[in-house]
């Protein structure tokens, strides 16, 4: 199987498809960043669809397969598309959308027409123009490849370019007009480059699916990153690498259309991104929230001991409560947790330093015993401080009736910043109120 | 000459339709310089698109607009201009230094990177601001009044003379709104001029020297303490002004709704 795939590799012909794809799968990473950005994903599905027709008049006009003219008869059925969407909206009430879905339909429609007649009046076997409807990489030559290359590096090269400019379309394109720069031109620009992105796919990917190479590898990257720049870097990456992978599993041996197995080449990626991702995936949420629970816990279980000490303990004033041992059973029953969970959770206390567990000597029905450390006591008096601060605020100063107040302050006092807290502190001093907990930790 | 008898701003004669419907009609003004200006006037009565028209950004169907005596095309470095806050997507894939480095565009040109000065110069202003700090947080992170110096930080970095500013203190916390009037009460004392579209009536005597009260048309304006009358005031918030509203609305609909209501009432 290697040796096969080696063979593939040095086919010349084979190179020359496999470098297409790659130079497509960028150019349509980079620009699908924009498409999306500008919120113009759906323009990439319609202007695809729409170089049909383009296809098929630019073949009946020179009876010729070769690219350079089907990709001027693709650009110039894309350009007159955007117009009829721009005339629609302008002139009638239809809104955006509704005038892309017309549009991309009627043109579609009208391709499939096309196309049918080609098909029935004889030059059919020849022309292969079905290609464009599924895409077939392998129907890729020398010449369509330079064709191809030529245009994803000028593609590559504008947005670079135009870097500054994009971002500003994308994200304030108000402002952008305010300062005098012409960003109706800019978007036209834009706009002309994706009818030229997708235009330059068509063969390869095919009208159905072309705008999913646009859009997929874009939304893949924006889950690793919050930074424009490294989004165009790993979009084009993802849309490199999908354009590759397809094409090889077409090319080998299976024959399947290149298209739809580019197209999940990229959806692959996206779900990796959606789960992995570094900035927004959810595996990192859920890790987030695990945290989130586990400090929670954690923090209740230091208040909850600090409690039974002030409650049961002996009052050493300055220095604070003396600590004594305190059963498991006890602590779960007043924080209402299962044993199983609060064990886990006195298990990372114990790595934290915060406390000991012993075994009640003799008798078995006591079972463990937890007793907070120096640094566990210390902590809990800061975390029953910040919980009784809040709880006064919510009291005190934004009027909540008493018997809320316990559950609100359980949810946000962990996550109080420093800052916070302290001007807590500073308004209840003023107010002269202040939680019952010595206010500054010292060692014992 | 001093700067107080210079005009900033001129406007002659601008009216703006959205779809027939006009929205603005023939308003004429001439700003001073170095004033802190107020542009009041109920909702929907145009006040963001009269900057928008100012600037250019939706097409005025007649009128004119100057800057220090030049059409607009020709002075267009010389003008700051900060949103409404909700123009854009906060989720953008860009930080707060991104975004104030914007401003910095106009004078870069196209094609020309930030250069280390222009990096200098955005961070001076985000500390202006009191956000320097936040250079490198992710926009969506920031709060409602955060949101707000930030592009406060980006117009101060066009190092404009005239600002633009819609509704800088939409959304905004008590403190972030003295933050924020403090800094244009120092444009101001730099000789710049600032029109800012406002809504809290309570404040305006507070807050601008100068106001113009606006509603479709240009009821008055002048300095606050002879302008912000309770007959102008009145004017722009009373009834009388709805038959221009009505008008406008009846104009907008279609012809044969128009005729369809001539035979009922004929």
């Amino acid at each position: 199987m290697m040796e096969a795939l080696r063979d593939l590799l040095t086919d010349a012909n084979v190179r020359w498809v496999l470098i297409g794809t790659l130079l497509l799968g960028i150019s349509s990473g980079l620009l699908g960043c924009f498409a999306m950005l500008r919120r113009r994903s759906l323009m990439g599905d319609v202007l695809a669809h729409t170089a049909l027709p383009g296809v098929a008049v630019a073949f009946m006009l020179t009876q010729t397969k070769s690219v350079l003219p089907l990709l001027v008869g693709a650009v110039i059925a894309g350009l007159v598309s955007t117009a009829c969407v721009d005339v629609i909206t302008r002139y009638s009430r239809i809104k955006e959308d509704t005038a892309q879905g017309l549009v991309l339909t009627v043109f579609f429609g009208v391709g499939v027409v096309l196309l049918t007649h080609v098909a029935r009046t004889g030059a059919a076997g020849q022309s292969g123009l079905n290609r464009f409807l599924f895409g077939q990489a392998a129907s890729l030559i020398g010449n369509d490849v330079k064709v191809i290359a030529v245009a994803a590096v000028i593609l590559t090269v504008l947005i670079v370019a135009f870097f500054k400019e994009f971002k500003l379309l994308a994200f304030d394109r108000g402002f952008g007009e305010g300062m005098g720069i012409n960003m109706l031109a800019l978007d036209r620009l834009l706009m002309l480059m994706v009818v030229v992105g997708v235009s330059i796919g068509l063969q390869a990917v095919g009208v159905v699916l072309m705008s999913s190479l646009l859009v997929t590898p874009a939304a893949a990257a924006r889950y690793w990153t919050d930074r424009l720049e490294h989004m165009l870097l790993l979009a084009a990456a993802f849309g490199g690498v999908s354009g590759i992978v397809g094409t090889v599993v077409s090319l080998f041996g299976t024959r399947l259309a290149t298209g739809p197995l580019i197209v999940l080449a990229a959806t692959g990626l996206f779900v990796l991104s959606l789960i992995f991702g570094s900035r927004r995936g959810l595996l990192r949420k859920v890790l987030h929230q695990l945290r989130v629970r586990d400090r929670v816990a954690r923090e209740n279980l230091l208040r909850v001991l600090y409690e039974t000490y002030e409650t049961t303990g002996v009052d050493r004033g300055a220095e604070g409560f003396a600590r004594h041992p305190v059963p498991e059973t006890v602590l779960a029953v007043r924080m209402g947790l299962r044993p199983r969970t609060l064990r886990r959770v006195v298990r990372i206390a114990e790595r934290f330093g915060w406390l000991t567990v012993q075994r009640a000597a003799g008798d078995p029905n006591v079972g463990r015993l937890i007793m907070l450390t120096n640094e566990g006591l210390a902590e809990a008096q800061q975390v029953t401080r910040r919980h009784r601060l809040w709880e006064m605020y919510l009291m005190y100063e934004a009027d909540f009736a008493v018997d809320h107040v316990d559950r609100d302050a359980d949810d946000i006092e962990h996550y109080l910043p420093p800052d916070v807290v302290e001007e807590l502190e500073r308004r209840l001093q003023m107010e002269g109120r202040e939680p019952i907990v010595p206010p500054s930790v010292h060692p014992l | 000459m001093s700067l107080d008898k210079e005009i900033a701003v001129e406007v002659h004669d601008l009216t703006v339709a959205y779809h027939r419907r006009p929205v603005l009609w023939g308003v004429d003004f001439a700003l001073p310089a170095g004033h802190l200006i107020g542009l009041i006037g109920p909702n929907g009565a145009g006040k963001s698109t009269l900057l928008k028209a100012i600037l250019n950004m939706v097409p005025a169907a007649s009128g004119w607009v100057k800057i220090y005596g030049k059409p607009y095309a020709q002075q267009k470095r010389l003008v700051g201009y900060v949103p409404q806050r909700e123009s854009v997507d906060w989720d953008f894939p860009v930080n707060v230094l991104d975004v104030v480095l914007m401003g910095r565009y106009g004078h870069l040109g196209l094609l020309r990177r930030p250069r280390r000065a222009d990096y200098e110069f955005a961070m001076a202003c985000l500390e202006q601001v009191g956000m320097a700090n936040y250079a490198r947080r992710q926009i969506s992170q920031l709060s409602g009044g955060q949101q707000q110096r930030v592009f406060l930080a980006r117009a101060l970095a066009q190092e404009a003379l005239v600002y633009f500013m819609d509704e800088p203190f939409a959304g905004v916390d008590a403190a972030t709104e003295r933050s924020i009037i403090g800094l244009l009460e120092q444009l101001k004392k730099d000789g710049k001029t600032v029109l800012v579209v406002h809504h809290d009536l309570q404040t305006v005597q507070e807050y601008f020297d100068w106001v113009l009260l606006l509603n479709m048309r240009l009821i008055a304006a002048g300095p606050t303490e002879v302008t912000f009358t309770d007959e102008n005031l009145r004017k722009t918030y009373g009834g009388r002004l709805t038959i221009l509203s009505q008008a406008a609305h009846a104009f907008s609909q279609p012809a044969d709704a128009l005729v369809g209501r001539e035979g009922r009432e004929g």
